[in-house]
């Protein structure tokens, strides 16, 4: 399948945001926050960087994606859905029951999604495990985990980065969507996790820093990690919480809130649509 | 009577079987020398993955692992893999169903002297509610061996609960064993003992005091705890018309809950529980300790003979 070029980047980026917040109007429950400051993550991996097959969504051979920070799902059921996976009806469907896209990645219940997900801390371990896998199959599969900086706080991340570099992943990169907020609050006050570059080289990975909502730089970053041979890669990618829409911005309380018709189209309308539900 | 340790006759067994299944692949956390993997891990060192003292991450990537095709096998103690990482073992190896065995060492109060902090007396009950797991507790060295292949072909989670300390030879070699099936193992008319792993030694001699009394008693082995084989257990409810469950674990949630839950639900009849009653172990020798905490061979015969004073009450 075609790549897209960086302007249609844009372009499919600005649609999946639409596509994210009418999924979670429709379901009236979700986390709009999170999974708007990771668009242009997402999008960059499906539409650009992993060597995947809509078609063939179990081909081996295949990259996986872990989103790691599973409650972003709809900026990942949106993106499969514009990528082929299955028809942009289903995101009608989002939370309800006797429907494929669950609350959080379930990986049998979803075509595309590589593996479930959602209790926080868990992603990179799995990582760790499919770029073994990967490896003693003698495949050229790459592995990506999408990690929340909130999500840093579990120590199991740490068990799972120390072994990612004794085991030399260099197949395994992961991105950590550092938006700076998290349930309770903004990081730094409920559990401070930096410094975070120092804490990952000391851990023995390649470290870079850019701005997450930069297609040009999350390209750079991924092709930079695919030049890595001997350690895992981790992109520490600087985001806004709530990205696109002015009100969620930056806003800790729109991390698990549904929209109202009226704040819903306002959003829609920065995003260049007019919503009339 | 000849003894083996069942960890020990699973390390041998597991390198032996290296070549037949070129897709298994061996994690550790540390403790490979105890869990005796390490006959495996020094014959083939490019399929063996040791994570350090790190449950969780082990469990995490084995989940990965069976993602990508692999069959992993994560060994460790049965606390720490059913507590230390009972959510991983859940959310991302049950809930997807993917092809991960979990065998632990250490499981019950037959761990003895290293005292409650590595006896895995509630590992049973954690695992048995998780949608997806099989429970495979094997009675003996020869159990542990000729049960291996089945689980490393069944597809989906396995937890291979093993144990410590040197325990009795029951099975002959010619003995076969199907997971999912009860092994009767004596047959008898007045009452029937289920018991899994090490209780199934111990019960045996039961049956012994019991036939010196002049009772009758069967004898299930019920190596595969989940799925329970609800076809013995009704038939020796039926039989029998009493029932003692014996295990080496706490009486809650383990072999004797499952037990009951099957007669409770189709033939009622009186029944005993012989397990750690809602209490913590502690230090000592196995046998001192099996007759402290009331699970030894006495204990159960006592069990089965109150269990048919009750019939007809």
């Amino acid at each position: 399948m075609n790549k897209l070029a960086t302007s249609e980047l844009e372009a499919t980026a600005l649609q999946i945001r639409r596509d994210i917040l009418k999924m979670i109007y429709a379901a009236g429950t979700g986390h709009p926050g999170a999974a708007l400051c990771a668009v242009e993550i997402v999008t960059a991996l499906y539409f650009r960087e992993m060597r995947i097959d809509p078609a063939n969504p179990d081909w081996p051979e295949r990259d996986r994606f872990i989103l790691s920070k599973g409650h972003a799902c709809p900026v990942l059921y949106a993106t499969l859905a514009r990528r082929g996976y299955y028809p942009m009806c289903d995101l009608d469907n989002l939370r309800k029951i006797n429907c494929p896209l669950q609350g959080h990645p379930d990986m049998k219940k979803t075509c595309g999604v590589d593996m479930t997900a959602g209790s926080l801390g868990n992603g990179l371990s799995v990582g760790v495990g499919m770029a073994l896998g990967a490896r003693l199959n003698g495949l050229p599969s790459r592995i990506y985990v999408l990690l929340g900086d909130g999500e840093l706080q579990e120590g199991m991340v740490w068990e799972a980065a120390m072994s990612a570099s004794h085991y030399k992943l260099a197949s395994l990169t992961a991105v950590v969507d550092w938006n700076g907020l998290q349930l309770d609050g903004r990081v730094e006050d409920v559990m401070n996790i930096n410094p975070l570059g120092p804490k990952w080289r000391d851990f023995g990975w390649h470290v870079q820093e850019i701005d997450g909502h930069s297609f040009p730089q999350v390209l750079g970053a991924f092709a930079e990690a695919r030049r890595v041979t001997d350690k895992p890669s981790v992109i520490l990618a600087h985001t806004v919480k709530g990205k696109g829409v002015s009100f969620m911005e930056n806003e800790v309380d729109w991390h698990g809130r549904t929209p109202s018709r009226d704040e819903m189209k306002q959003a829609m309308l920065e995003l260049g649509e007019v919503w009339n539900g | 009577m000849a003894e083996i340790a069942t960890r020990i006759a699973y390390g041998l067994e597991l390198a032996e079987l290296g070549e037949r299944y070129p897709d298994m692949v061996v994690l550790d956390a540390d403790i490979s020398k105890s869990t005796n993997t390490f006959y495996f891990t020094r014959k083939y060192p490019e399929r063996s993955f040791n994570f350090g003292i790190a449950e969780q991450n082990m469990m995490g990537a084995a989940a990965g692992l069976a993602a990508m095709g692999k069959i992993p096998l994560a060994n460790t103690y049965a606390v720490f893999a059913s507590m230390r990482a009972c959510e991983q073992v859940r959310t991302f190896i049950c809930y997807p169903n993917l092809n991960v065995k979990i065998v632990v060492s250490h499981g019950g109060l037959a761990v003895g002297s290293d005292g409650v902090t590595h006896q895995g007396t509630e590992d049973i009950g954690t695992m048995r509610c998780m949608p997806n797991m099989t429970i495979v507790s094997p009675a003996d060295g020869t159990a542990t061996r000729k049960l291996l292949p089945q689980i490393i072909e069944h597809c989906g989670p396995v937890y291979y609960r093993l144990g410590r300390n040197p325990t009795p030879i029951v099975y002959d070699e010619s003995e076969e064993f199907q997971l999912g099936r009860a092994k009767l193992l004596r047959q008898g008319a007045d009452v029937t003992i289920i018991a899994a792993g090490i209780m199934v030694s111990e019960s045996l001699k039961a049956v012994a005091l019991l036939a010196a009394k002049g009772i009758s008693a069967r004898l299930l082995d019920m190596h595969t705890i989940k799925p329970i084989d609800r076809a013995a257990v009704v038939s020796a409810a039926e039989e029998t018309g009493a029932i003692v469950a014996a295990e080496d674990h706490n009486i809650i949630g383990g072999l004797g809950s499952a037990v009951a839950e099957v007669i409770c639900e189709t033939r009622p009849v009186p029944m005993e529980r012989i397990g750690l009653r809602d209490v913590f172990g502690e230090s000592g020798e196995p046998d001192a300790l099996f007759e402290k905490y009331s699970m030894s061979a006495r204990h159960i015969a006592e069990a089965a003979e109150r269990a048919i004073a009750r019939k007809g009450k």
